[in-house]
């Protein structure tokens, strides 16, 4: 996401850090550069007009000019008035205690209200929530058919009333979710446009009729420079508390979204970033700044980590590699950990100098799907003690996975080493300070710890 | 085309005209001369309307010398010549690849564009004029889609071809040639299942769909993609890309209905030499127009017609 950008201000500014004294002319010109990477895209006019006076400002000052690296204080103010536009800290949707808390999804046609919203309700139902979708859009065919294919794949129950008014719909929901025993309703409303009048008093009516904890307008981060009008129309007629930007797994630079947020003042939430009903996740403006700037998202990384792996297995995992019995059973367990944290084509782009990979970077995502069919078609005994694996063990092995010996001697020797690095790794850690830091990234792949 | 037609139309852009006019007026402001400001609020005009940085630059550069070219001094004058400049980046019309039936058209684009829509409209419009229309369900990806698609077909009176969710696309658009072909119909259109044009799978999922099509098909294949008039300069790489992996015939613009301006297409115009066949104002089934480009050019640059 955000590439683009990423690679054009990575160029702008390693030709300004490689100077040593910086003129004002040289920022100038530089902001010129930012200014255009900016509107391409889509941040709104009249936003980076704004941005680029604050930068400049700070940029030209004799501090700056006079340092001695002048041109990596330029990146760190764009870095940090660029953090500062996406809303400075992450914010989050406050719910309150009451019973069932309501969500309300506003936007335009096709910015991807209903799949949002069944992001949503699988991301509250990981973390405990018991959640009810409403099909509210009575007007596109078979949109409730859609929430309820969706929320058939997620687990989630569907209140849905074709024919009735969506006002009515919204509010028997609420009767709906506390005989199901639902805490959490998450109301997806027709796409509307912010100019059709019925359409925009139909949405004020429905959170009248509710009195939601939050109502979110979703954003396509596709959307161009009328992005700002259309979220200040609906600011105006049906106050929203914060944003989720959908579509940000392509190449576009989602500067909609930033412009949202500066001319509204609303924080961004959510950002929806892949296909998959998981692909949602909470939206952070530093790492997504220094993301721009192409400075990798290390935070976002050890997020999806936290995620993935589960504390007690990597403990568990770490204790055998201290006692020396770090079996094939426990490489199997990792490489399925890394499976988790999503492609890993998006994990290695939130690495620092992820933008100066190239453009059309691809990852075998099918390694670790081979990998895993070899160590499952092992016997139990093989995988507790590999040095058993002979010749003709290594054919039918092969056989059963479906690849070359060559492969199953490639991952034994990938064993091989993880085994001997993580006996190192181990050796160099003091022992009694288990825990201490919050996540570790034990595996073959050699991730920071 | 009748009357009633073109006040539609009329009606469609009316608000883009407003606004843009609105902001035009400012911008160009108090000042009655062509001058610096004049050509900065131009700029600013077509920034806004979404035609990209790089191409606003370059069509005020070309007006600037226009204005210098024909010595022009009235803010009204040069309004027209920027009308001129900016219908002349659509190339000249040759056939309507949605008159020239028989046909099969594939419709293709991003999530969200509005491609199943376009396709319940284009079929209504092809059944309007006495033709014979079936529709492939061939997005049988998104949730519902085939049931959406079905509700269109309905309004329309079209013949639906359809599987199961989940099925093989292609196999859906290939049966849907075959029926066509054997019924006899005149018009096919294929709605495919929106993608990110940087999805490598899906893109090669929807060039075996084209190769499938193509294959059996007797009647031409067009490709069409299908724009939201709200996108922003992205649109442009996904016009690269479905065009280097379908090579497109044109492009359906559609929510012109909105505030936004769908300047994109000008910039798209300009690179890949796309027509724009089409442009969507509204949800009704008969909200679907041809494209003038002086007409939108007047729109977009706010000048009165």
């Amino acid at each position: 996401m955000f590439q683009n950008l990423t690679d054009r201000l990575t160029a702008i500014f390693s030709r300004l850090t490689n100077r040593g004294a910086l003129t004002e002319a040289d920022v100038d010109a530089a902001l010129r550069e930012v200014r255009l990477a900016l509107l391409e895209a889509d941040v709104n006019f009249k936003v980076v007009k704004e941005f680029l006076a604050r930068v400049r400002e700070r940029a030209v000052g004799k501090d700056v000019l006079s340092s001695l690296t002048p041109g990596q204080m330029v990146v760190k103010i764009v870095l940090e008035e660029l953090t500062a536009l996406l809303g400075g800290a992450r914010a989050d949707i406050p719910l309150s205690g009451r019973v069932p808390n309501v969500i309300v999804l506003v936007g335009l046609q096709g910015s991807g209200k209903t799949t949002a919203a069944a992001k949503l309700a699988s991301h509250y139902k990981s973390k405990g929530r018991h959640p009810l979708l409403v099909a509210a859009d009575v007007y596109r065919p078979a949109a409730g058919d859609q929430l309820e294919t969706l929320g058939a794949e997620i687990g989630v129950p569907v209140h849905r009333h074709d024919g009735a008014d969506p006002v009515d719909i919204a509010r028997e929901s609420l009767r709906v979710a506390k005989d199901r025993l639902r805490d959490l309703v998450i109301v997806d409303t027709a796409g509307r446009l912010h100019v059709d009048d019925a359409m925009m008093d139909e949405a004020a009516r429905i959170i009248q009729a509710v009195a939601p904890d939050a109502v979110l307008m979703v954003v396509d981060a596709m959307t161009g420079q009328d992005a700002v009008n259309a979220a200040s129309a609906f600011a105006e007629r049906v106050p929203f508390d914060g944003v989720i930007v959908t579509k940000l797994d392509g190449d576009a630079r989602g500067g909609a979204a930033l412009s949202v947020r500066a001319v509204t003042g609303r924080p961004i939430v959510f950002a929806s970033v892949g296909e998959r009903l998981d692909a949602l996740e909470p939206f952070r403006p530093d790492a997504m700044a220094r993301r721009i700037l192409g400075m990798g998202d290390v935070v976002g990384l050890i997020d999806k980590a936290q995620a993935a792996f589960d504390e007690e297995t990597a403990r568990k995992a770490e204790e055998r590699l201290r006692a020396g019995t770090f079996t094939l059973d426990d490489f199997l367990e990792q490489l399925r950990s890394v499976k988790k944290m999503g492609p890993l084509k998006d994990v290695l782009r939130m690495l620092p100098g992820a933008a100066k990979l190239p453009k059309d970077f691809e990852v075998d995502e099918g390694a670790l799907k081979r990998t895993e069919a070899i160590i499952t078609s092992m016997t139990k005994a093989e995988r507790a003690k590999p040095s058993i694996i002979n010749g003709s063990r290594r054919q039918r092995i092969a056989a059963g996975a479906g690849v070359s010996v060559f492969e199953v001697n490639q991952v034994l020797k990938q064993y091989a080493e993880a085994q001997r690095l993580m006996k190192r790794l181990a050796a160099l850690q003091p022992q009694g300070k288990k825990g201490r830091r919050g996540v570790r990234l034990p595996g073959p792949w050699g991730f920071p710890g | 085309m009748s009357a009633a037609w073109f006040d539609k139309l009329s009606d469609g852009l009316s608000r883009t005209r407003v606004t843009i006019q609105s902001r035009i007026a400012a911008a160009v402001g108090a000042s009655r001369a062509v001058d610096d400001a004049f050509f900065d609020g131009i700029e600013e005009a077509l920034v806004l309307a979404d035609v990209g940085a790089t191409a606003a630059a370059e069509i005020v550069g070309n007006l600037r010398q226009a204005v210098r070219r024909e010595r022009v001094r009235e803010p009204e004058a040069a309004l027209d010549l920027l009308v001129d400049l900016v219908a002349q980046e659509f190339p000249q019309p040759v056939d309507d690849p949605l008159d020239d039936l028989p046909a099969v058209v594939l419709l293709v684009g991003v999530n969200g564009s509005g491609k199943t829509t376009t396709a319940g409209k284009l079929a209504a419009e092809a059944r309007a004029a006495g033709r014979t229309v079936v529709i492939g369900s061939a997005d049988t990806y998104r949730a519902a889609a085939i049931e959406q698609l079905r509700v269109w077909a309905g309004r329309a009176g079209a013949h639906v071809v359809e599987r199961e969710r989940g099925a093989d696309p292609a196999a859906v658009a290939f049966d849907a040639v075959a029926h066509g072909m054997e019924a006899g119909a005149d018009l096919v259109l294929v709605d495919t299942a929106g993608r990110l044009h940087t999805s490598k799978d899906l893109m090669e999922e929807l060039k075996k769909v084209d190769r499938v099509v193509r294959k059996r098909s007797a009647a031409p294949v067009k490709s069409l993609l299908v724009i939201d008039a709200t996108a922003g300069q992205n649109a442009l790489q996904q016009a690269r890309e479905f065009h280097a992996a379908l090579g497109l015939d044109g492009v359906v613009l559609t929510k012109l209905d909105g505030t936004a301006k769908g300047g994109i297409v000008v910039a798209v115009a300009r690179e890949l030499g796309l027509p724009v066949v089409r442009i969507g104002v509204g949800e009704g089934v008969d909200d679907m127009h041809s494209f003038d480009a002086r007409e939108f050019a007047r729109a977009l640059v706010g000048a009165p017609s």
